[in-house]
């Protein structure tokens, strides 16, 4: 009886283990993350091809970066950003961001499809290619 | 076994220091790395400040039947066109004398003033009721007294609306979207469910080029500027012609003036 008891105990521990890092795991070599990109005229053109900061900078804070933006532009009337090296980027999604990287469904879509973000940056704001389609 | 009261006190206190454990060993998995986003912000240099953006309209030079300026704005901002008065967006538009001036009513005025309809605008207040019902602060008045939205914090709530006493303030009730004409990429259009309102075109003013409607006007008729700078264009026509504001008895300090 005693030993029964362990049993079940353990049995359900490993069940409840098992469920909670099920998402850790399944499908961890199913998807591979989207490769985005870079293939638009701006960014052949452009001689350093740099993004405003450094590639692991905007891959993890471009959210924060435009909202800071967003806040500073809007309410502050600050439309000037001087990046880490120095040069200076006007604080705009369309004017800044969508100029060079103006393949939305191939840069920004992708990955925020792949995570299930759904930033509603698009309702308001325009990416040129698409109005002209 | 009941524990005593020294005992109860050790461990309670030794309980209440571990809640300081977290703060003082970080493990380097478990550190939020907050990234502020560098650099400062700046102004642009080649922008229009001002200590009080103001507005003359010329109503002697204003024609009828004329909507240069309406057009103008409406295309630059995105304004949609529904084709219903219930759910019209309007950043310009023109009403009739009387009710332009509810508390002007010359006896004999001529036929001209009578079936006058002048562009109505929003007036940037001075005292903005707008801003002071505001929940979310999604509309403020700046520095330079242009009163603007932030239309990323705005939920729709019509407050504005109701507090507007010069109905300047128009809510989108569906998706603008497919019922703008033509969408002119430089400016944003709005989402459902936000209010809109003229700008005095600080998008414009930050480039450095006036206001679309005072640019596109061919009589000349709607002049902007400083209102605060006794050199300036508005000040002089101000301190010249007799002018007349919207219903300005109500405190709010309207800055858009009809020159008579």
């Amino acid at each position: 009886m005693k030993n029964n008891k362990w049993g079940l105990i353990l049995l359900g521990l490993a069940i409840f283990v098992i469920g909670v890092t099920f998402p850790f795991w399944y499908g961890k070599e199913k998807t591979a993350p989207p490769a985005l990109s870079l293939e638009t005229p701006e960014i052949a053109g452009s001689a350093d091809k740099k993004c405003v900061e450094d590639k692991a900078f905007m891959r993890a804070n471009h959210m924060k970066l435009l909202n800071a933006w967003r806040d500073e532009a809007v309410r502050e009337g600050k439309r000037i950003y001087t990046a880490k090296d120095g040069r200076t980027f006007e604080k705009s999604l369309t004017g800044s961001c969508i100029r060079c990287h103006s393949n939305k469904e191939q840069f920004c879509d992708r990955c925020h499809n792949y995570v299930g973000a759904k930033p509603s940056c698009f309702d308001c704001h325009i990416v040129p290619a698409e109005v002209k389609k | 076994m009941t524990p005593n009261r020294r005992d109860f006190l050790k461990i309670a206190g030794a309980s209440a220091l571990t809640i300081m454990t977290p703060a003082i060993f970080v493990p380097a998995w478990a550190k939020n790395s907050i990234v502020m986003p560098p650099g400062q912000g700046l102004a642009p240099q080649k922008a229009l400040a001002a200590k009080r953006w103001a507005m003359a309209v010329d109503l002697t030079k204003c024609t009828a039947n004329c909507a240069d300026c309406i057009v103008a704005c409406h295309a630059i901002h995105n304004v949609p066109e529904f084709g219903n008065p219930k759910d019209e967006v309007k950043w310009i538009w023109t009403e009739p004398f009387a009710s332009v001036f509810p508390g002007e009513s010359p006896a004999y005025s001529g036929e001209k003033l009578q079936k006058m309809r002048p562009p109505v605008f929003c007036n940037h207040c001075e005292n903005p009721p707008c801003v002071r019902v505001c929940p979310t602060k999604a509309t403020f008045r700046r520095s330079d007294g242009i009163v603007m939205m932030d239309y990323h914090r705005c939920i729709g709530c019509r407050l504005c609306m109701a507090a507007c006493p010069y109905g300047a303030r128009s809510m989108n009730y569906r998706d603008p979207r497919p019922f703008t004409a033509k969408i002119n990429p430089d400016f944003p259009t709005r989402t459902k469910g936000v209010v809109e309102k003229c700008n005095f075109c600080e998008e414009r003013l930050a480039k450095g080029t006036l206001p679309a409607c005072v640019e596109a006007c061919r009589q000349k008729a709607l002049t902007f500027g400083d209102a605060d700078d006794p050199r300036s264009d508005i000040r002089r026509l101000l301190e010249t012609r007799f002018s007349l504001r919207r219903r300005a008895h109500l405190g709010t300090g309207p800055q858009i003036y009809y020159l008579l």
